[in-house]
């Protein structure tokens, strides 16, 4: 059923591939584009006619033309694989390049990554007519499509964390666009701190790697992994779960996907792009483009990602179910798609995580463009204000259908051969339980998609005034994504086309990357789209009938987990009381006696943590030991909070006497080392 | 002469300028005791420039690279003097103090 | 100069006494240190302020001696002829107690005390049992065209951007201290 091409390419090295000649050795252009113009619409982007859109719809478009351009040539010739370099800069032993990567997986992020965001930009100039900070708003939407450009686009960690970090500061600047609501700017800082606090990962990672193998060139780290390098081995495990971690931000996977449904603050084409192409996609393409190492030498660490992908996939589509923001459906329900890519990594199938990827990109942008237009119409996010818009918005009714089948799995549409290639590849690595849940969250996906389509589209209209299809230059970026959300499942249906495959595998010489169905799990596949169905029948006969006046919880409300799954599981709630408060809250006043009380302190809190964890495991793991694992933690932090707040004075001179003290306790400690 | 000597008196008027930091609430005297460190630290490269170029083991020139250096951190210290009593002469036009301890509004 | 273990610390031994250049030290240091302790302890703001001059000018004499004439005129021209008195203008324009009161210092001093010996303990410490009574060499005058050539082949950039420093100050200063127009 399956077999193993690209071991074969790995051992006939790259030469198979040709280099790409004049076109590859220009790829640099596809990054450097956007920032330039990302510059030139921060400098004088007000003062031409579109108010510097021009230049953002031209930049993203050059990416689009060049990444489709470099995947046809790939697609028709031989495949290219190609490696720039300038050196910038050298510090200790260490180069510093700025590289640019022209493979098949480049090509095909830069493709999707320029066709979403063309699309996004095109839409955003019709959504964001009138809106505040037109320029501002073109600037960083450009820098955060530059900035994703970048990452994949990256020969070296070290770029690739700069396009992160970029990522990163565009999305924040532009989910706080409307900052002028504190609840949106409090929405950026949340994605940026939650992202921040996974970068550390990243971070500590790329550096293990890079002191152990010597260089920062993630070509030159993998070659370490074919040759099964010693000492890389020996932190491989460790350097793979930072990455992981790093990407686990990016990806919004659990424990860290709280900040994805709040960045719905942004304005709506930004959801789509940063849902669709980059940011959350960050992450897999890191796991996919180091998933040699990953699967060489960490395979326990590919266990993990296949959990922690379970977890999300199907913890973030039960919550979709409940939501009454349709944004917010839209983002759990990528939450939960991503979980499907991610576990799809972690069961070993990189093909298949990265075809869902790219599916996923095309009806997920769709998708949110299709809220978008409907937000506009009514000015209201919520589904309870809406209903019978069938009537009033053909052209958006007619292609959110398409990417609501395309995500659902409905045959023949884009997501049908991802999630069906996801799921057999479950059964392949023999996960049952992986693929019973896979399953479980197919059926939720239908369900929570149809619940949206019903409840928007049919019945009767329950906002004010009266809605109004959107202009041309929204409904056409939604119809070219539509046609992609139909299609684009063709290039890679098991045994007949496998150009996706010979997409992501033309890589430098890596090893192993993953295997390519040759032929249909039929088991499986009937499976999977009996799951779909059924999610629509229920999701019709729940929400179809009196779609109109129903109260719509009333419907399917399961005592005992809506409460919970309405609390997002309480997860915010532990952060918020465990972790944010008592470190937000004033940290203070100075002790000459610090000595005597830091000790009383330490066993106090040792007293309390062990305190707490015993009564945690009395408590058992229901509702109450849940509650009481919160209080308990969060006393602990309120606690140890409290006592060295102490040590904030306020009072300079007490820092800086710290500070020239800490000096001291270092050149001593350093002395100490030294003889 | 020794390169100690120099580096022992250096280290005598650094500690100096820390305690004049430390211990004194007028603003415009913890300036001055930074410049006092200031200048330990100008004697500690120039002294170290000439004695590393004397030992024969770098180029030609690191005696006037480690004043190149004293150059600019007086340099340095020159913009530091002066936005640092503009920002005194703000605080002292809005308070009436430039004492450091009543400036202790970033705490909890 | 790599630490030799074999060496031992050499603190008794920091300088020769029969060469003349080491009393002139001496004195220097004498003076500097004098002139630093009053500069951190004298309840008289313009006290403090003179009293810098004479470290400056002390640091300047060492300058010379260690045959960096240029930045020894530097000292003199930057800091006793333009920063001193733009100290002695923030005193007067904060209206600082000239004299008397003891509200320039902090009443508890022995935690500043604490840290000062501790830095100059670890400091010379270090210095001296790494260094040991290594020679400093000739103290031969490096030419004023030595160091322009040096500024401006190898350290053109970093003059550059000194000078944006400077200029950012500048700009920043004038923006400080202005007042607003209404007021």
């Amino acid at each position: 059923m399956v077999n193993g091409i690209s071991l074969m390419l790995a051992e006939e090295g790259h030469g198979a591939f040709s280099d790409g000649g004049l076109l590859a050795e220009g790829a640099w252009l596809i990054v450097v584009v956007p920032f330039v113009a990302t510059l030139a619409i921060t400098l004088f982007g007000k003062r031409l006619p579109w108010k510097g859109a021009e230049l953002a719809l031209g930049a993203v478009g050059f990416a689009l033309v060049y990444g489709g351009a470099l995947l046809l040539t790939s697609w028709f010739g031989d495949g290219i694989v190609h490696e720039g370099s300038v050196k910038i800069g050298e510090f200790g032993g260490f180069e510093i390049e700025w590289g640019w990567v022209v493979d098949g997986l480049s090509s095909m992020m830069f493709f999707v990554v320029g066709l979403v965001s063309t699309a996004c930009f095109v839409y955003a100039v019709g959504y964001m007519k009138g809106e505040v900070r037109w320029t501002a708003f073109f600037a960083s939407f450009t820098l955060f499509a530059g900035a994703m450009l970048m990452l994949v686009s990256a020969a070296n960690l070290i770029q690739l964390l700069i396009g992160w970090e970029l990522v990163g500061v565009s999305s924040y600047l532009l989910i706080g666009h409307y900052w002028e609501e504190e609840e949106n700017s409090s929405a950026a800082i949340k994605a940026f701190i939650v992202n921040k606090i996974a970068d550390v990962g990243l971070v500590i990672g790329i550096i293990i790697a890079a002191i152990t193998v010597g260089t920062f060139t993630i070509s030159e780290i993998l070659a370490k992994v074919i040759e099964s390098d010693s000492e890389l081995d020996d932190v491989a495990t460790i350097v793979a779960l930072l990455l992981f971690v790093g990407a686990m931000g990016k990806s919004a996977q659990f424990p860290f996907h709280v900040w994805l449904p709040d960045a719905m603050a942004g304005p709506t084409p930004v959801s789509a792009l940063m849902h669709a192409a980059t940011m959350v996609t960050a992450g897999v393409y890191l796991v996919a483009r180091m998933f040699p190492l990953f699967h060489e030498m960490a395979p326990g660490v590919l266990d993990f990602v296949l959990i922690i992908g379970t977890i999300t996939l199907v913890g973030a589509g039960l919550l979709a179910i409940v939501q009454d923001d349709i944004k917010r459906v839209l983002a759990y329900s990528t939450l939960s798609q991503l979980g499907y890519m991610t576990a799809a990594l972690g069961a070993g199938a990189y093909t298949a995580g990265l075809f869902h990827l790219f599916t996923h990109a095309f009806f997920k942008s769709l998708l949110f463009l299709g809220a978008g237009s409907v937000i506009h119409a009514v000015h209201s996010n919520n589904m309870s204000d809406m209903g019978g818009l069938r009537k009033h918005m053909p052209k958006t009714f007619w292609t959110f259908i398409v990417g609501s089948l395309a995500l659902a799995g409905i045959a023949p549409l884009a997501g049908f051969f991802s999630k069906d290639e996801i799921l057999a590849s479950f059964n392949e690595a023999g996960r049952p339980v992986v693929l019973l849940l896979g399953l479980v969250t197919a059926f939720i996906t239908a369900l929570y998609m149809s619940r949206a389509v019903f409840l928007t589209f049919f019945g009767e209209y329950k906002g004010h005034g009266s809605p109004h299809e959107s202009p041309a230059i929204m409904t056409l970026p939604m119809q070219v994504l539509a046609g992609f959300a139909v299609v684009a499942g063709l290039v890679n249906i098991p045994g007949i086309t496998s150009t996706f495959y010979e997409w992501v595998s033309t890589r430098a010489a890596t090893g192993f990357l993953g295997e390519h169905a040759t032929s249909f799990d039929v088991p499986v596949l009937l499976l999977g789209l009996l799951a779909g169905l059924a999610g629509i029948a229920l999701g019709y006969r729940l929400y179809y009938p009196d779609a109109a006046t129903q109260q719509e919880r009333d419907r399917l409300y399961v005592r005992g987990l809506w409460p919970v799954l309405e609390n997002k599981y309480y997860i915010d709630d532990l952060y918020m009381e465990g972790v944010v408060n008592p470190i937000k809250g004033p940290i203070a006043r100075f002790i000459d006696w610090t000595n005597s009380y830091i000790i009383d302190y330490v066993v106090n809190l040792v007293g309390m943590l062990t305190r707490g964890l015993g009564k945690l495991v009395y408590g058992g793991l229901d509702q109450r030991g849940i509650d009481l694992a919160i209080n308990e933690v969060s006393a602990g932090a309120d606690f140890l909070g409290g006592k060295l707040r102490y040590i904030q004075t306020g009072k300079i001179q007490h820092y800086a006497t710290w500070l020239f003290l800490g000096a001291v306790a270092l050149v001593i400690g350093f002395w100490i080392k030294v003889t | 002469m020794t390169l100690s000597q120099f580096l022992v008196l250096s280290a005598g008027l650094f500690s100096i300028g820390v305690y004049g930091v430390l211990i004194r609430r007028n603003a415009v005297l913890i300036l001055l005791s930074v410049e006092v460190m200031l200048a330990a630290v100008n004697i500690n490269l120039v002294a170290f420039g000439q004695y590393l170029e004397n030992t024969g083991r770098f180029a030609e020139g690191t005696a006037a690279s480690g004043q190149v250096f004293a150059l600019f951190v007086i340099t340095v210290a020159a913009a530091e003097v002066g936005i640092g009593l503009a920002i005194v002469l703000l605080i002292f036009r809005n308070r009436s103090s430039v004492n450091v301890d009543e400036l202790d509004a970033l705490k909890w | 100069m790599a630490y030799d273990r074999s060496r031992p610390p050499a603190i008794g031994i920091l300088m020769d006494l029969g060469d003349i250049r080491n009393w002139v030290f001496l004195v220097i240091a004498v003076v500097m240190l004098a002139g630093s302790i009053v500069v951190v302890t004298t309840r008289n703001v313009v006290h403090a302020a003179l009293m810098l001059v004479a470290t400056l000018g002390g640091a300047a004499a060492i300058f010379i001696l260690l045959g960096a004439e240029f930045v020894a005129a530097t000292v003199v021209l930057v800091y006793i002829g333009a920063v001193v008195v733009l100290f002695l203008f923030g005193v007067m324009i904060t209206r600082a107690p000239l004299g008397g009161q003891g509200a320039l210092d902090h009443s508890r001093k022995w935690p500043a005390a604490l840290t000062a010996i501790a830095t100059f303990a670890v400091l010379a410490g270090s210095t001296v049992a790494f260094f040991g009574d290594a020679e400093i060499g000739s103290g031969d005058p490096v030419l004023t065209s030595e160091i322009g050539s040096s500024i401006f082949n190898r350290f053109v950039i970093p003059f550059e951007v000194v000078s944006f420093v400077l200029l950012a100050a500048l700009i920043g200063g004038i923006v400080l201290a202005r007042r607003d127009p209404e007021a």
